[in-house]
């Protein structure tokens, strides 16, 4: 599935659209430098954690989108970023795991 | 790749909206110089350890990069407050980390073994009172 795929499906509410990948897995932590470390390039990454450093983090792994649980948001000057750096970040209601659950079954 | 390139950056502390910014600034410079991207992974992740353990615990400091047609090496300067007990520091779950940083997502305790995991050679050098030196080394190809 790709990351346009995933937007289409009108599940989630767009935050940012970035760029299009594959998405080759889903990730789910909200400690930092364990996602860091432990996330593959091109997962979708879940998290209720939603500030800049998770944006960073998201660049850095090369993650093929973020997607904010529980109903979280980014503040706009996040935004802003997530829009300068081409990350998708998408956002749910839904805890964690059905969040995660929902794209694992679509990969 | 020709010749050496040197990139240096000057670090703030306790700045948490621009932390990150010179370790994505280096990830999409190895990037366009064609580095295979398993080295510019590596660099991505040991470095923005580096860089955010400098934001945290040190106040800031500066960062040398030097790219090499064989090896990137990165050296983390600060005048922070010094390591007590390196080996301590070192282990997977030790972490000093303010309530304010853990509520932003830091503070696993595994910045400094993920340092060790996606480096060639990681030498942290640390006086208390006077700061830490950390000299990161990715090899290329
Ligand atoms: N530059 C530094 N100056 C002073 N102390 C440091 C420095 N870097 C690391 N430390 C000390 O070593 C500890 C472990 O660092 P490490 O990066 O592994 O974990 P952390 O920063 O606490 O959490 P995480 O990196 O998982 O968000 C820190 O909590 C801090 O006490
Ligand atoms: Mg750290």
């Amino acid at each position: 599935m790709t990351v346009g795929e995933l937007l289409s499906g009108n599940d989630y509410i767009v935050i940012s659209k970035g760029k299009e990948a594959t998405i080759t897995g889903v990730y789910c932590c909200d400690l930092l430098s364990i996602a860091m470390s432990h996330m593959e390039s091109g997962m979708a990454w879940v998290t209720v954690m939603a500030n800049r450093n998770t944006l960073a983090v998201a660049q850095l792994a090369d993650a093929g989108c973020v997607i904010l649980a529980e109903g979280v948001t980014l503040d706009e000057e996040s935004v802003r970023k997530a829009q300068e750096e081409n990350i998708t970040v998408l956002a749910s209601e839904k805890p964690i795991f059905e969040t995660a659950l929902a794209i694992y079954e679509k990969l | 790749m020709t010749g050496k390139i040197h990139l240096n950056y000057v670090i703030p502390g306790d700045d948490f909206t621009r932390a990150g910014e010179a370790s994505g600034e280096v990830k999409k410079k190895l990037k366009q110089m064609g580095v295979s991207p398993e080295a510019v992974r590596k660099v991505a992740i040991s470095m923005y350890e580096g860089e955010i353990n400098m934001v945290i615990h040190a106040n800031g400091g500066t960062i040398d990069v030097d790219i090499s047609t064989t090896d990137i090496t990165i050296v983390l300067k600060d005048n922070g407050p010094g390591i007590k007990d390196v080996a301590l520091a070192m282990q997977a779950g030790y972490s000093t980390a303010p309530d304010k940083v853990r509520a932003l997502g830091f503070g696993a305790g595994m910045g400094l073994p993920n340092m060790k995991k996606y480096s060639d050679n990681l030498i942290i050098d640390t006086k208390l009172g006077y700061g830490t030196t950390v000299t990161i080394v990715v090899k290329i190809g």
